[in-house]
Parts: C-alpha cells; sequence; structure tokens
C-alpha cells in the first residue's frame, strides 16, 4: 500500500537495465578485443610471478633492501627486508609474489593508458572537460560495482582483477599528469619554443621531465589504490594476498585473516615509501626558481 | 647602417575576437575603456620600429606597458593581431609553421627573465639545448656548447643543475643557451631584473663585453632607465603599449617627447649619461701664441671674460692665461709665453661627466675637451658639470662664463 502523500510515485526508468544490455553487447561485438586484452594481461601477470618465483628467497629479501637502501635509507631497507621476511614466515610468500604481480601489472597498464590521456587532457580542453565527470565516477562509484562487468568480460580470475583495479586506480595518474604539465612553468615552456622545438620535441624533451616529479606522485596513488584493491578483486577470483583474506573471513580463521591483513600493510607501507622516495629523486634538481 | 628588422604598424590585442578591437582604439579609445566594455586587453599598439643590425636596441615601459608583450612578437611568442614584422626583407608574421621553426632555430634566439632554465638538464644540457633541437651532433653540439659557456665565464660548472647555481650564473646560463644558436638576432626579456643590483651591473658591463666580441642585433627590454641609457645605442619608451618616443639616449635626455618622458628620465643618473662633449661651451675667445699678451687682454675685455685658452697655429692647446696674470705681464714687459699657464686639465669628448667631477674640482682652471688629435674642442666650467645634472638645457649656461675666476 502505498500512502497517498509520501513515498514516489509510480514512474519507472530502467537506466541499470540500459547500463546492463550495454555490457552484454559490448561482451558480445568487442569479444576479440577483450581477448587481445586478456592474453597481454594474463601474460604480463604470468610473466611477473614467474620472475618473482625464479628468484631465491634470499635475493628478493636483499633485492628489497638494497631498494630501500638506494631510495630512502639504510634503516629503511633493513626494516623493509624484514617485513618481507616476516610475510614468509606466515607461510605467505607466494601469495605475496602472486598480489605484487597483480599490482605490477595494473599499475603499468595504467601509465600506459594514464599518461598519454593525461597529456591529451592537458592539450586539449575540451577532452579534459569531457573527462572530468568520468574520472570523478569511476572514482566514486563503489568499487564492488566494476567487479560484475568484468567478469562478464574476463571471467573469474586475475584478468577480471586487474580490470576492476584498474578502473579504480586509473584516474590518479591520468589527473596528476595533466595536472604536471599544465603546471610546467609557462617561461620554461617560452623557452622551449623559441628555440624552435617541434610539439612532439617540447612534451618529450622538456614538458614530460618537467612534469615527471608530480606523475610521480600520482603512480604513487595508483599504486597505493591498486593495493587496496586487491581484497576486492579476490571476490572475482584475484589470488594472492586478498584470497586469504576472503577465505580466513568465510572461515572466520582470526590467524589467516590477522597474518594475511598485515602482509597487506607491509606491501603498501614498502611501495608508498618506495614510490615516494623515487618521486623525492626526481624533485632534488628542479626546484630552481 | 642596414635595417634588420622592420617593425611597421604591430598591434597585440588579447581576447576572443582581437580583430574587431583595432578599429576601436583607432577611435582613441583607452585601454581601460576597451577592457571594460570588451574584455580585450590591448597589449601593444600599433608599434613602429626599426632595429638596426649590430645595435643594442633599448625597449623601455613601467610594467603593463606592452613592452614583454611586444618583444614577444618578434620571435612570434605572440602572433601579431595586426602589422608586419620584416626581418632581413621576409615578413615573419606570414610565416607557416616550417618556416617559423627554422626561423627560431637559425635566427634568433631569447633569454628571459626568470631564465626560463630546464631544470632536469645540467649547465650544458640546457645550453646544447637549441642544437639538440636542430639535431647537431652529440659531438658537435657539445663542442660549440663548451665555447659558449667559457664566453659566459661558466667553465667549469657544465655539470652542475641550474639550482645549484646563483641567479647571476643561472642567467650566464641563459645568454649561453642563447648565443649557442648563434643568432643573428637576440632577445632580451628584462634579463637582469631578478639579479641583485651588483650582479646586473657586472653582467651589464660583460654583456657590452660581448657585443662589443659578436657584434649581434640585440633587442633589450628594461623598466630600468639607467639601464637603458647605459646600455642603449637607442631607446625606445613605451606607455600603455604605445611606443612614446625613439632615439639615442642622449637625444632623449636632451629633448624628452612629452612629461611622462620627463617624469621617467627624473630619476636618471645624467652623470654617467652625458660625456663631456655634451656639456661643453664651444670657445667664443681664443689665443694663439703669437697674437701676444695685448691681444689677449683685448679678447677677455671685449668677451668679458676673466682667462682665456691659448694654442698654436694648429689649434693644439698651450695653455692658459688669466686677465691679471696677462696685465701683470704686460707691465713687466714679459711675452705671453712667460705668463702661460700650463696646468690645464685635458679631458677627452668621451669621458662621462661623473668623471668629470673630481677633476673639476681639482683644476683651478676650467677642463679643456680636446680630440683625438689634441686639438681644442671645447672647456667646461664647474658650474656646466653641475648643470649637466640637471634636466635644463646646458647650453643656458653659457652666460656664466663671465663670472668664472680663475
Amino acid at each position: 500500500m502505498q500512502s497517498p502523500m509520501g513515498g514516489f510515485p509510480d514512474i519507472e526508468s530502467n537506466l541499470g537495465q540500459y547500463v546492463s544490455d550495454l555490457v552484454d553487447f559490448l561482451d558480445v561485438t568487442l569479444e576479440g578485443l577483450f581477448d587481445l586484452i586478456f592474453f597481454i594481461s594474463s601474460r604480463t601477470i604470468n610473466g611477473i610471478e614467474a620472475f618473482l618465483n625464479v628468484l631465491p628467497w634470499w635475493l628478493f629479501i636483499i633485492l628489497i633492501f638494497l631498494i630501500g637502501w638506494y631510495f630512502k635509507t639504510v634503516w629503511s631497507g633493513v626494516l623493509y627486508a624484514f617485513f618481507i621476511f616476516l610475510v614468509g614466515t606466515f607461510g605467505l610468500w607466494e601469495e605475496m609474489m602472486m598480489t605484487i604481480s597483480i599490482v605490477v601489472t595494473a599499475v603499468l597498464i595504467s601509465l600506459i593508458i594514464g599518461v598519454p590521456l593525461g597529456v591529451w587532457m592537458a592539450f586539449s580542453k575540451r577532452f579534459s572537460t569531457v573527462m572530468r565527470p568520468i574520472l570523478d565516477a569511476m572514482q566514486t562509484m563503489p568499487s564492488f560495482v566494476y567487479l560484475i562487468p568484468a567478469i562478464f568480460f574476463f571471467g573469474l580470475g586475475n584478468v577480471s582483477a586487474i580490470f576492476a583495479t584498474l578502473i579504480y586506480a586509473l584516474p590518479p595518474v591520468i589527473r596528476l599528469t595533466e595536472l604536471a604539465l599544465r603546471g610546467v612553468d609557462p617561461e620554461v615552456i617560452e623557452s622551449a619554443q623559441s628555440f624552435g622545438s617541434s610539439r612532439w620535441q617540447m612534451l618529450i624533451k622538456v614538458q614530460l621531465p618537467q612534469a615527471l616529479p608530480t606523475i610521480m606522485a600520482g603512480v604513487n596513488q595508483t599504486t597505493m589504490m591498486a593495493l587496496a584493491m586487491v581484497v576486492i578483486a579476490s571476490m572475482v577470483g584475484a589470488q594472492g594476498l586478498g584470497e586469504q583474506v576472503l577465505i580466513s573471513i568465510n572461515r572466520i580463521d582470526i590467524a589467516l585473516g590477522f597474518e594475511a591483513g598485515i602482509s597487506i600493510v607491509f606491501l603498501a607501507i614498502i611501495i608508498d615509501r618506495v614510490t615516494g622516495g623515487v618521486a623525492d629523486k626526481f624533485q632534488k634538481h628542479r626546484r630552481a626558481k | 647602417m642596414t635595417t634588420k628588422m622592420k617593425i611597421e604598424h604591430v598591434s597585440k590585442i588579447f581576447g576572443p575576437k582581437p580583430k574587431s578591437i583595432v578599429p576601436m582604439v583607432k577611435d582613441g579609445m583607452t585601454k581601460s575603456e576597451i577592457l571594460e566594455k570588451t574584455g580585450h586587453t590591448v597589449g601593444v599598439y600599433d608599434a613602429s620600429l626599426d632595429i638596426n643590425e649590430g645595435e643594442i636596441f633599448v625597449i623601455m615601459g613601467l610594467s603593463g606597458s606592452g613592452k614583454s608583450t611586444l618583444i614577444r612578437c618578434f620571435n612570434l611568442l605572440n602572433k601579431p593581431t595586426y602589422g608586419s614584422i620584416h626581418v632581413d626583407g621576409e615578413n615573419i608574421v606570414e610565416y607557416n609553421a616550417t618556416k617559423l621553426k627554422k626561423f627560431r632555430q637559425d635566427k634568433i634566439a631569447m633569454v628571459f627573465q626568470h631564465f626560463g632554465l630546464f631544470n632536469h638538464r645540467t649547465v650544458m644540457g640546457n645550453v646544447e639545448y637549441g642544437l639538440e633541437i636542430k639535431e647537431v651532433s652529440k659531438e658537435k653540439r657539445q663542442q660549440i656548447a663548451q665555447e659558449n659557456i667559457e664566453v659566459v665565464g661558466l667553465k667549469g660548472y657544465e655539470d652542475k643543475y641550474p639550482e645549484e647555481l646563483s641567479g647571476g650564473m643561472q642567467q650566464r646560463v641563459g645568454l649561453a643557451r642563447a648565443l649557442a644558436n648563434d643568432p643573428d638576432i637576440l632577445l632580451m626579456d628584462e634579463p637582469f631584473s631578478a639579479l641583485d643590483p651588483l650582479i646586473r651591473r657586472e653582467m651589464q658591463l660583460e654583456l657590452l663585453d660581448i657585443q662589443e666580441r659578436l657584434q649581434k642585433t640585440i633587442v633589450f627590454i628594461t623598466h630600468d632607465v639607467n639601464e637603458a641609457f647605459k646600455i642603449g645605442d637607442r631607446v625606445a619608451v613605451m606607455k600603455d603599449g604605445k611606443v612614446v618616443q625613439v632615439g639615442t639616449p642622449e637625444e632623449i635626455l636632451e629633448e624628452p617627447a612629452n612629461d611622462y618622458i620627463t617624469d621617467f628620465i627624473k630619476d636618471i643618473d645624467r652623470s654617467k649619461i652625458l660625456q663631456a662633449e655634451n656639456v661643453m661651451i664651444k670657445p667664443n675667445a681664443l689665443v694663439s701664441l703669437k697674437d701676444g699678451l695685448h691681444v689677449a687682454v683685448k679678447e677677455m675685455r671685449e668677451n668679458g671674460i676673466s682667462s682665456v685658452f691659448v694654442v698654436d697655429r694648429s689649434r693644439h692647446l698651450q695653455g692658459i692665461v688669466t686677465i691679471d696674470a696677462a696685465i701683470d705681464g704686460i707691465k713687466q714687459k714679459k711675452t705671453l709665453e712667460d705668463v702661460l699657464d700650463r696646468d690645464v686639465t685635458k679631458v677627452s669628448r668621451e669621458e662621462y661627466v661623473s668623471d668629470l667631477i673630481p677633476k673639476a674640482l681639482e683644476s683651478k682652471f676650467p677642463l679643456a675637451v680636446i680630440n683625438e688629435e689634441d686639438r681644442l674642442e671645447g672647456f667646461i666650467l664647474r658650474v656646466h658639470v653641475l648643470s649637466g645634472l640637471v634636466a635644463d638645457d646646458v647650453e643656458e649656461s653659457k652666460e656664466y662664463h663671465g663670472y668664472y675666476n680663475g
């Protein structure tokens, strides 16, 4: 029974149905494209995972130490190496490698797609106006929603996870690339112009290098968001640490849940500090003014 | 002297429909009226200039006068809304993208107020940029870059990053980067404004030094009158987007076109602009050695003066004789040569008034201005030095001649 005053009148729109139909349509018509994406993504994940698993465990820990030392300090290196060692002692070594593979693949693809889009937005006001609301929507839509079309397009598994992760993690790198390019000192642009640089030379030799520190901040954010997506993506079959969290929920296994959870935290700390360190290194030479 | 750049009726208006604004400016609407009514900004209006080969041409004006907008028209960083700019006879405004690129690569280079350096590149990387763009081989361009780094005195800093250098050194990088392309024309947009006064002076002298050797055509922007008059062969003064006067520093100083310029040059240190020949007086009485004392006394009496220069037959300065010495000499039956005082301070025509001040103070006679052949050209009294320092016409000071007391 509807009350005469309250409630919304009997007007319906089927927006959700349209989107569903669109996804069905895309799934059929763009099958080839999705197959290609599937092929590339799964190859990349498997390649990285295979590489990481070939490395002896101690060599991987030494590598982490060296990376921490180079980009931060000796003590950071020691700490990161210890974190990784701890994850090993939890019995989650292979799951960690899987998670790293998924995150790295997602970030690589984000960069390949995101940087050019950011460049385009920086140069075309119209494109920027179109893209902004889309990026907003991508970031604010609950991330679970992406899982459904992902299953449609790629089935259960790591590739769906990558797809969902991408949509969620892509916006920061696009936005910060645009911001970085727009923020390049106009006098520096003018000086490059005054020497007769072509547009391409200007972009490659001046604008992108000048924008790099800010773009690196975008990469940092994208990486963190990809990592955050790892647990959610395990609902569509992503393997790794996220899967262990999901299993622990199903079994109400506090011990496993904590170990898998803290492992993700360790990874997050390491990735955040290291990518932040990379950005700082780039930043070093460019505070002239 | 050949004209390197011929700028004719150049206007630059910013806004959505710049062309539609030109007639309004023609009708005499002011900048602020146009901005208020149409939202367009008039950067430059109807600027016409001839810039000669090998000169330093200074464009001077307060901020907002359009000088930076105008100089950016010269390499089309701003495309003029109206007008033409001929460089070596070609109208660069009509260049297509390819020709423009070539023009910028080969003929013209720019130095920026805040240096505009690429801070992701080393000093070497910055200086070789222009050549890299032209696809000069790495070996060749580094060699040329190295030479230019040495020209501006930055040898040993090749591998430093701009932020590791002081402001003055950064602008040297900017200058080396521009020179590395070996352009005919060098555009300098307030290059020394961001530097502190000591460094600025040093850079000005160095620029003059480099110009002496390289003989480029330099267009130099500044808001500093002293800087403009110090380094400019010719100066254009801009106000509200219009060129209000063009001339040599002396011409502008002597005959400012309007009150604005008079006001502008009020603060100038004239003693560093005016030279001996600008303040000297042509002698209306001269005595030759063979004339003798009686002629000297007569000359002085007739002209109402108390001393007179003595020259030989070819106008070489011999000395000075005062009226008292001459009368005493006649009484004691001496010759002109006996009473002649040879202790006269000689100065050249090009000496600046600032250098004349101490000489005028020390000398008890007027300063004698001589030319290259050591001939007497004129003389300078202390009062001429003083009157040269104020804006009034120096010619008026002739009358003081009579009151001179050696």
